[in-house]
This record gives C-alpha cells, sequence and structure tokens, in this order.
C-alpha cells in the first residue's frame, strides 16, 4: 500500500511535468498524431503487384499507395478527376484524357500520355495473360490483340495527341468509360517498366514504380511484407504519415489477435468469429462502412423444376432475411431485396416487390400450386464460412415450404463452378458478386446477360440485354440509369437468382492510429489514415 | 557401418521417387480447375486462362498426360529446378525462405520436448505413485486430448493478448523469444508423449536386473539413474522423437498459421487451398527427404545407445 502512495506521489509531479512539456511543444498539433510515423496495415500476400494483373484487394490495396489513379470516387461514390486533369467525349465513343502536370514516377521520368498506352497495350495483349484484360475489351482494336498469335500488339483506339493528352475511341458508345478509369487496370507504367517495348521487365513486380503518394522501401517480401514510404515529389494531396509497412497475413485471426495488441494497427475484416466479441473488444475503434458486395442464391435455370419463375418467387419468399442476418452475421450484413448494391447510382430499394416479403403461408400456397420441386438442395463452397447461413436457410425453407432441404458443400469455388458448367444438378447455388467500379452495368452486364461473364445459371433474356446495351450507350448518366432501372425491373419478374444480403466492411485499428477509413474496394484511405502520437 | 549407411541411402533415392510419385499422382487425380482456384469467386478471363494452360501444360489430362507432366517436373527436379507456382514465383525462392523459420521453430519445439518430457520422464519414473506422477500423468492426458487447433488459439490469447506474457504472433523474422510460445504449443503434445514413454521405461528399467546387481554393488542412485537406467531407456524415445522430428517440420500448419509464422506449412496450406500442383509437390519432395534423414539418423543413434545393436 505505502509503495503504491509512494508511486502516486512520484508520479502526479511527474504527469504536471509531461502535461507542461506538451503543450510547450504542441505545435505539432492538438489531435497529438505523429506525420514521421508509419503505420502498419494487414493484407494478405498479394498474388501479383503489377497493375493490369492485380485483381484482388490485397495487391490492390499495395498499388494504391504506389500509383495515383485516373479518376477516384467521393463520398457519394461518383467519379472525380485526380491524375486526370479531364476526361471528356461528345459521343461516349471518343474519350479524350488530360493529364495533369507535375506528375513523375518514382525513378524521376516525367508522366506523359506514352506511359498509360504503353500499360495499357500490355494489359491487353492477350499472350502476357493478364488479369485484368478484359477492362480494355471496350477500346477499339481489342479483338486484333487475342488468341495464340495476335494480329496486332498495340490497341488501335489508343491515340497520342501531346505529351499530356491522349485520346481513347471505343469499338461501342460507352457512358460508364470515365468511371470505369479509376480500377487499377488504367494505371501508366513507367518506361523502366519494361525491358524492351511490350515486354515487362521480369524485376519489376518486386519493386514497382509508380507516380504515386507512396514508392516503395525495398522490394517486396513475399509472405512477409511490403514497405512503402512518402514519396516527397508527388504533387497531389501529401498523406499524413511517412510510410505504410502491408504486413502479410494468411489467417484473420492472427492479424486479430495483433491488432487487440497493439501489434497491428489495421485489420480490413474482422473474421466472422470474432464478431460478437469485437464491439467489446475494440470499443469505439471497431467500425463499419459500405461495402459493394452482393450474396444472392441463383437457379439452375437450364433444369425444368427452375424454370417457372413462380418457383422461384416461391422460394424467396420463404426465405427470412432479417433473421438470417441478425442470428448469424450479427448484423454486419444487411438484407438485399435488390439485383444492384446500394452504392451505386440508380440503386433502388426492393425492386423484387412481394418476392421479397417474408410470407411463410403464401410462399407455400403458391409452391404447391405451381407443383415445385419437393427436395431442394444448396450447393456452396465448403472454404468460404457459408455453412451456418445456408443451414439456416435450409431450416427456413424446409418449415415454411414443407420440404426436403439439404446443404451440400463442394470443397471451393472453383469445384462448385466445374460442377455448374458441365449443368450437373447441383441444385441451388450461393454466389456472390463485389464490383470493380460503380456502375449499376458493372452488375448487370457480368451477372445477367446472356453472354456475362458471371452468368452461370443460364439466364437468358434478349430483351434485358438490349436494354443493358442501350444504357451503355446512352448519352448521358441519367438516362443510362433509366435504361438499366428498366433492365432491373425485368429481373424482378424473372427472378433467376434471389437477392439475400449486401456487404459491408467490418474493420478495426489498434489505439495507435486514427482516421481509417475503408473505401468501398476494402482499401483503407492512405491519404487520410494518421498516426497517434 | 558405412555400408549400412550407404545401403539405407540407396533405398532413401528410390523412397523419394516413390512418394513424389505417389503425390505428384494424388495431386494431379484431385486437382479440379486451378486456375479457378487461383482467381477465388472472380470469373477468370479466356487471355489469362489460355497463358496459365500453356505455361503448366494443364491441358494434359489423362495417362498420358500425367506421365508427360511428371517425367517434364523430374527432369527439372534433377536439373535443380523446382519450378514455378502458379502465381509465378520460384518455387526454389519459396522454400529457402520458409525453411530457416520452420527449422528454427521444429528446433524450439524438440528442445521444449526433450528437456521438459524427458526430465519430468525420469523424475515421474522414479518417483513411480507419487503425487508428481500423478499430476503429470493427468497433464498429459489433458494434452494429449486437447488438439493443437483448439490449443494454440487459446494459449495466443491468454498469453498473448490477455497477459501480454508473449508477442501474439510471431511474423516473417521473428526472434527467440517470439517464436518461444508457438514452439511450446508445437512441442507440447510431443512432449506429452515423450514424457509418457520415457516414465514407462524408466520404471521398467529401475526393476532389471543390473540396477539391482549396480545397487548392491554400492553405486549412487544418481549416477544409477543418469547413466544406466536413463541410456537404456532412451531407446523407445530416441525413436519417437526421430519420426517426430520429420512431423514438427510438416505439421506446423496450424501453429503457424495461428501464430503467422510464414513457414514451410504456411506455404503448403496455401498451396493446398489454390491447388497449387507445382508447389504442393515440391513442399512434399522435400518434406520426404526430411523425414528419411531423421530416419537414418534414429537408426544410427540406435547404435550408439546400445552397443548389442549392430549393422552389417
Amino acid at each position: 500500500m505505502r509503495v503504491r502512495r509512494l508511486a502516486a506521489w512520484t508520479a502526479l509531479p511527474l504527469a504536471v511535468t509531461l502535461g507542461l512539456t506538451a503543450c510547450g511543444s504542441g505545435s505539432g498539433g492538438s489531435g497529438g498524431t505523429d506525420p514521421n510515423a508509419a503505420v502498419r496495415i494487414e493484407i494478405a500476400e498479394p498474388q501479383h503487384l503489377v497493375p493490369t494483373n492485380t485483381t484482388e484487394t490485397s495487391g490492390s490495396q499495395v498499388l494504391a499507395a504506389l500509383f495515383s489513379p485516373l479518376v477516384d470516387y467521393d463520398d457519394a461514390h461518383q467519379a472525380y478527376e485526380v491524375a486526370a486533369e479531364s476526361v471528356t467525349s461528345e459521343d461516349n465513343i471518343t474519350w479524350t484524357i488530360t493529364l495533369k502536370d507535375g506528375y513523375t514516377f518514382h525513378n524521376g521520368e516525367p508522366v506523359t500520355a506514352d506511359n498509360y498506352i504503353d500499360a495499357w497495350n500490355y494489359g491487353a495483349y492477350a499472350p502476357n495473360g493478364q488479369g485484368s484484360s478484359y477492362f480494355f475489351e471496350k477500346i477499339a482494336g481489342y479483338e486484333d490483340l487475342q488468341g495464340e498469335t495476335p494480329a496486332a500488339q498495340t490497341l488501335s483506339g489508343l491515340e497520342k495527341v501531346d505529351d499530356l493528352t491522349f485520346t481513347v475511341t471505343l469499338s461501342a458508345p460507352y457512358s460508364d468509360f470515365r468511371t470505369m478509369l479509376g480500377y487499377n487496370a488504367f494505371y501508366p507504367l513507367p518506361k523502366a517498366a519494361f525491358s524492351e517495348p511490350g515486354v515487362l521487365d521480369e524485376g519489376y513486380e518486386q519493386a514497382p514504380i509508380g507516380q504515386g503518394p507512396f514508392q516503395m522501401k525495398g522490394t517486396w517480401q513475399h509472405d512477409a511484407r511490403v514497405e512503402v514510404e512518402r514519396y516527397d515529389a508527388f504533387p497531389g494531396e501529401q498523406p499524413k504519415v511517412a510510410g505504410v509497412e502491408f504486413r502479410i497475413y494468411q489467417q484473420p485471426a492472427a492479424a486479430y489477435a495483433d491488432v487487440l495488441s497493439d501489434n497491428l494497427d489495421v485489420i480490413k475484416a474482422i473474421p466472422t468469429e470474432n464478431l460478437s466479441t469485437a464491439p467489446t473488444d475494440l470499443g469505439e475503434r471497431f467500425q463499419t462502412s459500405p461495402a459493394s458486395s452482393f450474396q444472392f442464391l441463383s437457379f439452375p435455370t437450364y433444369q425444368e423444376e427452375f424454370s417457372n419463375p413462380d418457383v422461384r418467387k416461391a422460394i424467396s419468399m420463404a426465405i427470412d432475411r432479417e433473421e438470417i442476418t441478425k442470428a448469424v452475421f450479427k448484423d454486419s450484413q444487411t438484407p438485399a431485396r435488390s439485383f444492384v448494391s446500394p452504392v451505386v447510382a440508380g440503386y433502388r430499394d426492393n425492386t423484387i416487390g412481394d418476392a421479397g416479403t417474408f410470407d411463410p403461408a403464401k410462399a407455400k400456397a403458391l409452391y404447391q400450386s405451381v407443383g415445385g420441386p419437393s427436395r431442394l438442395e444448396i450447393s456452396y463452397n465448403g472454404d468460404g464460412g457459408h455453412k451456418d447461413w445456408i443451414d439456416a436457410t435450409c431450416n427456413q425453407l424446409r418449415a415454411n415450404l414443407d420440404v426436403e432441404c439439404v446443404g451440400s458443400a463442394e470443397p471451393k469455388f472453383s469445384d462448385l463452378l466445374t460442377k455448374v458448367k458441365a449443368e450437373q444438378p447441383v441444385g441451388l447455388f450461393r454466389m456472390g458478386w463485389v464490383m470493380d467500379y460503380p456502375s449499376m452495368e458493372n452488375y448487370l452486364g457480368p451477372l445477367y446477360s446472356s453472354n456475362g461473364s458471371a452468368n452461370f445459371y443460364g439466364y437468358e433474356n434478349p430483351e434485358f440485354d438490349k436494354l443493358v446495351a442501350e444504357g451503355s450507350a446512352a448519352a448521358s448518366e441519367e438516362e443510362a440509369i433509366a435504361k438499366y432501372q428498366q433492365a432491373e425491373d425485368l429481373l424482378a419478374e424473372d427472378l433467376p437468382v434471389i437477392p439475400l444480403r449486401y456487404g459491408q466492411h467490418v474493420f478495426g485499428h489498434s489505439s495507435k492510429v486514427t482516421n481509417v477509413e475503408l473505401d468501398l474496394f476494402n482499401r483503407v484511405d492512405l491519404l487520410k489514415i494518421e498516426a497517434v502520437q | 557401418m558405412v555400408r549400412f549407411i550407404l545401403r539405407r541411402l540407396l533405398q532413401m533415392v528410390l523412397a523419394f521417387f516413390g512418394t513424389t510419385l505417389i503425390v505428384y499422382a494424388l495431386m494431379f487425380a484431385g486437382q479440379g480447375d486451378p486456375i479457378q482456384a487461383l482467381a477465388g469467386e472472380r470469373p477468370v478471363t479466356e487471355a489469362q486462362r489460355a497463358y496459365l494452360t500453356e505455361k503448366f501444360h494443364l491441358d494434359r489430362t489423362g495417362i498420358d498426360g500425367f506421365f508427360y507432366r511428371y517425367f517434364d517436373y523430374i527432369r527439372n527436379l534433377l536439373q535443380g529446378d523446382l519450378g514455378e507456382s502458379l502465381t509465378g514465383r520460384q518455387i526454389g525462392d519459396i522454400l529457402a525462405a520458409a525453411w530457416p523459420v520452420t527449422i528454427k521453430l521444429a528446433l524450439i519445439a524438440m528442445a521444449v520436448t526433450v528437456l521438459v518430457g524427458v526430465t519430468a520422464g525420469v523424475l515421474a519414473g522414479v518417483r513411480r505413485a507419487s503425487i508428481f506422477d500423478n499430476s503429470t500423468l493427468l497433464l498429459t492426458l489433458v494434452v494429449l486430448a486437447v488438439p493443437t487447433i483448439v490449443l494454440a488459439p487459446i494459449a495466443q490469447y491468454l498469453l498473448g493478448v490477455r497477459w501480454q506474457l508473449f508477442p501474439p504472433t510471431a511474423g516473417a523474422d521473428p526472434d527467440f523469444y517470439s517464436l518461444l510460445l508457438p514452439g511450446i504449443v508445437l512441442g507440447s503434445l510431443s512432449l506429452a508423449t515423450a514424457l509418457r514413454l520415457t516414465r514407462t521405461a524408466v520404471a521398467e528399467n529401475l526393476r532389471a536386473d543390473y540396477v539391482r546387481t549396480a545397487r548392491s554393488k554400492g553405486l549412487v542412485k544418481r549416477r544409477i539413474v543418469g547413466i544406466h537406467v536413463l541410456r537404456n531407456s532412451l531407446i523407445p524415445v530416441v525413436t519417437f522423437l526421430g519420426v517426430e522430428l520429420g512431423n514438427l517440420m510438416g505439421g506446423a500448419i496450424i501453429t503457424e498459421g495461428v501464430f503467422n509464422i510464414p513457414g514451410v506449412g504456411f506455404n503448403l496450406f496455401r498451396a493446398i487451398r489454390t491447388e497449387d500442383g507445382p508447389l504442393v509437390v515440391g513442399i512434399v519432395s522435400v518434406l520426404v527427404v526430411v523425414y528419411l534423414i531423421a530416419n537414418l539418423v534414429v537408426d544410427v543413434l540406435y547404435a550408439v545407445l546400445d552397443p548389442r545393436i549392430r549393422y552389417e
């Protein structure tokens, strides 16, 4: 007891002195942030760090530090110019992109129109096997770069006007082209990235040179970390930290333990098993932000028993979405009743109408009147933590429709897709979608068009395809959205999939950082994050 | 002795090729669509699919394709080239980065096993039916009953997060202290077995004729236990530890994952999850070599411990 009192007596004057010195040097900001500190952010091992080959969030997070995009998205998810001075078009076919002056790559090279043209040509050229090559398919001449021995090496639609201006000619009008430019596939590459024209230097990926607010500090330490430091010659908004260490984790649970003990600053997705305790563990440092993810159940519409839209409607009505988001997801996701995410312009609440209203009695009557199958199966990938909600959904269908229902797990999503592509009877199957850029088209096109890249359920509606195409070609964004919404109304009638939930980013940070914000793409905003002194 | 070792080395070559063939065949048979697995739930572009298919000969299927790809792999392997993983990294580089940290972890686990396990085992054996003996029995039963997948996160939460005695994760280039907790967790399972084995062997040997002779000769107890009994009791323990060393190297998948140590188990787990055939086969091939060498060392140690065992 005496010891403790003694400690208190020494601690008191010490605290006063410290407080006084803190006041004396108080010019550093009253919030007590440290512009010379580095912050530590969790990522998984990136697959690639080449802009046109990076398609997952970890790589994209690192590239966001190293590169500055042509356009970015504001709080209302609308595009605004960053590295571009302007992106304009009269007819939505020929786009003129003017770059801001003063940008340089980290090796000192000034950024010119050539850097964009070279990078995009590299990304579109099929033999390079780039994961994001499909982003260039709307540019004229893309077809000539495909196949094993392409007819051309460069996109005919890209033309340099002067050092800071180039034009992009599309093969068809596309009103969302400017919005699309925020994706990381559209970053420029320096001359130093190429060992000869069109051939990427082998070592480039180990220490990518960009034109963004941070530059590489050393090389990519595989499975360990990627470190970046502030690039002082960056002409745009300067970050408020001196550097970032992207620390690589394989299991989110390990990262979560590190955040709890201040060994790591930001975890971008709190693991599901910690969701119930995280709000108390982290207090105000537990945060959520909107995400673009969209979870749904799809029907193999090529199968006889699911071909009647009323069967699909009855199943949708028999699912209590609120119950599942609450019980299984602890409200970390929200119920979905439309075919696009609320984060895109043109989203309307509850477009599926009746089909989204939980009404077991009506559902059962409808299901029996149209003779729905007496046994349902829901397939899912067993490695994604989906078992709980699939089982819950099955239980609801069993109770409300008086059918047998089983969840059947495939080891991986790729195994599920293999079966679906072979049109094997897998029953209903779960799918999810995350957008590449905020536009209704980025949901409607790939998911429900007859030739959509993620339309695995064989939905075909020529009228729908026509409306989406008209939307893409519309003169203004408003007209485009009107067309997209008409297209979405068709989906609500046909119900090829049942919308279930929209995701949120559920993240947390240590007590050593503030102003942690996540954008729609699960990337920490590196210009905003600050380190606490 | 030399002839014995030579013969064993020759057998190892055969065993090595046999196991790689089996592992390669299993990986080949179990492979669904590795390109889609790599992309997760995203659609894969035609260009990327064509590129990877050609690079890894994924279009060569069936028996013909299997032997074509296997011999292609072995040919490269004999030239010291382990190949590339599906994400384009050299497997040799991945292994070179992963092995040092796994070896460190395994050695710490081994040291914990030997120091604590054998010492406590001898004590328990000498003082049979004492409080110490009974409490170690209870403790080892608990440890054996709790799988690592439960033990590791609990240890991490209590000792790392709650009481902050150890860093909760070790990371890429850890110091000895941050590897200590994972090492203890990893070693605890083999510790329990080693303890039980030592205890039984010591208890049995204490009743042997030569101990009675030694005692009647007037030798001090410490010398009897420390030299004569221990040496004879270690034979089953050494067998166990030899096999366990191989297990510790390859079986640290859970521990390395929980404590975020990018070692061999960490990479093996990822390789299996993403159906990265070349990486799985590469890692397992090296693990096979580790097992074979560990077995050889155990056999040689037998002769050292027990002069009656001679190899011709």
